[in-house]
């Protein structure tokens, strides 16, 4: 090779890109111009229903990032693996991306047992985790970053809020009976109570899956509470809202709130079921702002005009846009000094706006309160400024 | 809370204990004929509930695609389009399957659930990993209003009507027609009935075919209650087998018995109780009466 030509074809991708040498310290998947990264969720099994949104918006981002050249100058190549709705086979499949395919990141997991199960692997191995859902908080590691929100960010502004705008007194708790709505009920409970100074009057919880909700109307008439708070998922939701509707449950008389329903959701339910009832949630599809318009015009194009984006699935596409911002701050690939760099992180071409890595890997968020129509959009009532992450509540445990 | 509302509410209650037992007697209508006569265990029965749900959103899609000027109607005939097919299905799973596993009935358990497993995948890979709904008529989704306290939900009546329909039809088909009094002749002494001249070749994968069936008929009246995902059968199986084990096996009284004990049961615990705590009360109650009659609520006197 002449020294012409290595000039002509190294010379401006050495300014571009630094050495694999220098930005691949610990034996990772960096190869001169690819960069490896996994993603980790459920493609079949009970969870596959929520965790495609999170896939597709992973694989979006990235392909984005690759359009505009890659991280550090290398493109990533994604390895994807089935947890299949299986803890074990979270973890399973978690080891074998950083143990066999040292992988940089991993973007994944859904559920707070899929997480729970995945953290020992990625602690030990020293691994980065991008965990989109929010959930119920009383977790912070090294090895995760969190970019939905704490229980706290999504629950305590909903319920000043309905306080305010309602004047509710008192509140009827319902939730599927598993540790998030069961944490997230005792963080409302106590805001109730201490804070708000109002009254719950009932709080009960029913299997996942159940779908016969007959008895529990009835108590919540008879009870007459000014807000029903409810935290149903999956498959429950839909006989939920069905049979509330058709008992004469429906807005021009009660309040609902529930920080369990998204876009996502109400693809199942239907929005002529939930007309007029109020989620909780830090993005809604109809937000308008131009990061967001682009990424929903993006989605479309990719998945279909049908395809619908909910708070997880726009959580999960701040992921990979995150870890990117993180390696090109640290310089490297390097495990610990992307997440020594994260704290601090702002991020804003977000669709949600705008938000920012704390230093216990959680993000600044703003909390939205949507009201649903019956084409399956929320229209945003209610806007908070940034809440600061604490997934540690002091008082509220 | 005045006395005239208090009233409404226990009236209500009353109907949402109502509403359950149809729900159960409905999913459990179409195991006890295969469990009771055949002596086969159907782990795929919720498969073919779920079977039948499908049918019904394909139903929904066509129409409501090509056909709108037909959707208030289509619900009525895609409950007799998914009888159709479930039974076809199981007219298969029996000729294909069933029939040679008539001696070993650990098999038929082991084989069945296999197809459950086929079945949900092929659910899943049809029809996508997201629950489905059908669009329901306006008119099935209402409430009637008596009085203003009062809301009857106009889908519960209806799952109540086709329940009640759907078991007068089963028992008169029993225990007033020919085919029944073969069906039943077979379930007693099957050496016998063919020896006088019964096919029972014929009357097995004709059961079989009745009970998958009014599986699906269960399943297509269950999508104006919630929605059908791939795995929907495996939730509604544990409280099929439930029914049908508690009621005694052999007896359609039985079965409704139990359903209704358990519709009940469940009902009012909810009420007083707590969501899950309601369940296991009854679920507890349950443990102990079996404990104490194994052989189910109505034993029937079978010649072993």
């Amino acid at each position: 090779m002449t020294a012409a030509g290595f000039l002509s074809s190294s010379q401006p991708l050495f300014a571009a890109n630094p050495p694999t040498s220098e930005v691949n310290t610990t034996g990772l998947a960096v190869t001169d111009d690819t960069v490896t990264v996994g993603q980790l969720h459920s493609a079949t099994g009970t969870m596959a229903i929520s965790e495609t949104g999170s896939i597709q918006a992973e694989q979006l981002a990235i392909e984005q990032i690759n359009a505009m050249g890659g991280v550090l100058g290398r493109k990533i190549k994604i390895i994807v693996e089935d947890g299949a709705s299986d803890w074990p086979t979270f973890a399973e499949k978690a080891k074998k991306l950083l143990v066999n395919d040292k992988v940089a990141s991993v973007f994944g997991c859904w559920t707070s047992a899929s997480r729970k199960a995945v953290l020992p692997v990625f602690e030990k191995e020293n691994g980065m985790l991008y965990y989109p859902t929010f959930y119920e908080g009383l977790e912070q590691s090294k090895n995760v970053i969190y970019t939905g929100q704490e229980a706290t960010q999504q629950i305590l502004a909903g319920l000043d809020w309905i306080a305010k705008e309602k004047k509710a007194k008192t509140f009827y708790l319902i939730g599927s009976d598993y540790i998030w709505p069961r944490t997230s009920n005792k963080i409302a409970r106590k805001h109730i109570e201490n804070v708000l100074k109002g009254t719950v009057v009932g709080e009960e919880y029913y299997a996942l899956g159940h779908t016969q909700f007959g008895s529990l109307i009835n108590k919540i008439k008879l009870k007459k509470p000014d807000v029903i708070y409810a935290i149903v998922v999956g498959g429950s939701n839909v006989s939920f809202y069905k049979q509330m509707k058709a008992a004469g449950i429906t807005s021009d008389k009660w309040t609902l709130l529930t920080i369990s329903v998204t876009e996502d959701e109400v693809l199942g339910i239907g929005g002529e079921n939930l007309v007029g009832f109020y989620s909780a949630m830090k993005y809604f599809q109809s937000l308008e702002n131009p990061n967001n318009q682009a990424f929903v015009k993006a989605f479309k194009a990719k998945y279909g005009a049908k395809s619908v984006i909910g708070d997880v699935t726009q959580a999960a596409y701040l992921g990979p846009w995150l870890w990117k911002l993180a390696v090109e701050k640290a310089g490297s690939f390097d495990i610990d000094k992307i997440a020594a760099a994260s704290p601090g992180i702002e991020f804003k071409d977000a669709p949600e706006e705008y938000v920012k890595i704390h230093p216990n890997h959680h993000l600044w968020s703003k909390l939205r309160i949507g009201k649903w129509g019956a084409d399956g959009q929320a229209k945003v009532l209610y806007e908070s400024g940034l809440i600061e992450p604490d997934p540690f509540p002091k008082g509220y445990q | 809370m005045t006395a005239s509302e208090l009233s409404s509410i226990l009236l209500m209650q009353g109907f949402s204990g109502l509403s359950l037992f149809s729900v159960l007697l409905l999913m459990a209508l179409g195991l006890a004929i295969i469990f009771g006569q055949m002596g086969v265990v159907n782990l795929a029965h919720g498969e073919f509930m779920a079977l039948g749900a499908y049918v019904v959103y394909l139903c929904s899609t066509v129409v409501h695609d090509k056909f709108p000027a037909f959707a208030p109607y289509y619900f009525v005939v895609a409950i007799v389009i998914a009888f159709g097919v479930c039974a076809l299905m199981g007219l298969l799973v029996e000729w294909s399957l069933i029939r040679f596993l008539y001696k070993r009935p650990l098999d038929t358990l082991l084989a069945t659930w296999g197809l459950s497993l086929v079945m949900q995948q092929a659910f899943r890979s049809i029809f996508g990993a997201r629950e489905v709904t059908p669009t329901l008529p306006e008119w099935l989704m209402g409430s009637i209003k008596p009085t203003g306290n009062i809301d009857i939900p106009i889908n519960g009546l209806f799952v109540m009507g086709l329940t009640l329909v759907l078991t007068a039809g089963v028992w008169l088909f029993m225990f007033k027609s020919r085919r029944g009094l073969q069906m039943r002749a077979t379930v007693q002494n099957r050496v016998m009935s063919d020896a006088v001249g019964i096919n029972t070749r014929m009357v097995d994968r004709f059961t079989f075919a009745l009970g998958c069936g009014i599986a699906g008929v269960a399943g297509a009246a269950f999508t104006t209650i919630g929605s059908t995902g791939p795995d929907s059968g495996s939730r509604y199986i544990v409280d099929t087998f439930l029914v049908v084990v508690f009621g005694g096996t052999a007896s359609l009284m039985g079965t409704v018995a139990s359903a209704f004990g358990i519709a009940q049961g469940q009902s009012i615990s909810e009420f007083f109780l707590q969501g899950t705590m309601g369940k296991v009360v009854v679920l507890l109650a349950i443990v102990i009466i079996l404990m104490i009659r194994p052989q189910g609520l109505f034993a029937s006197k079978v010649r072993q």
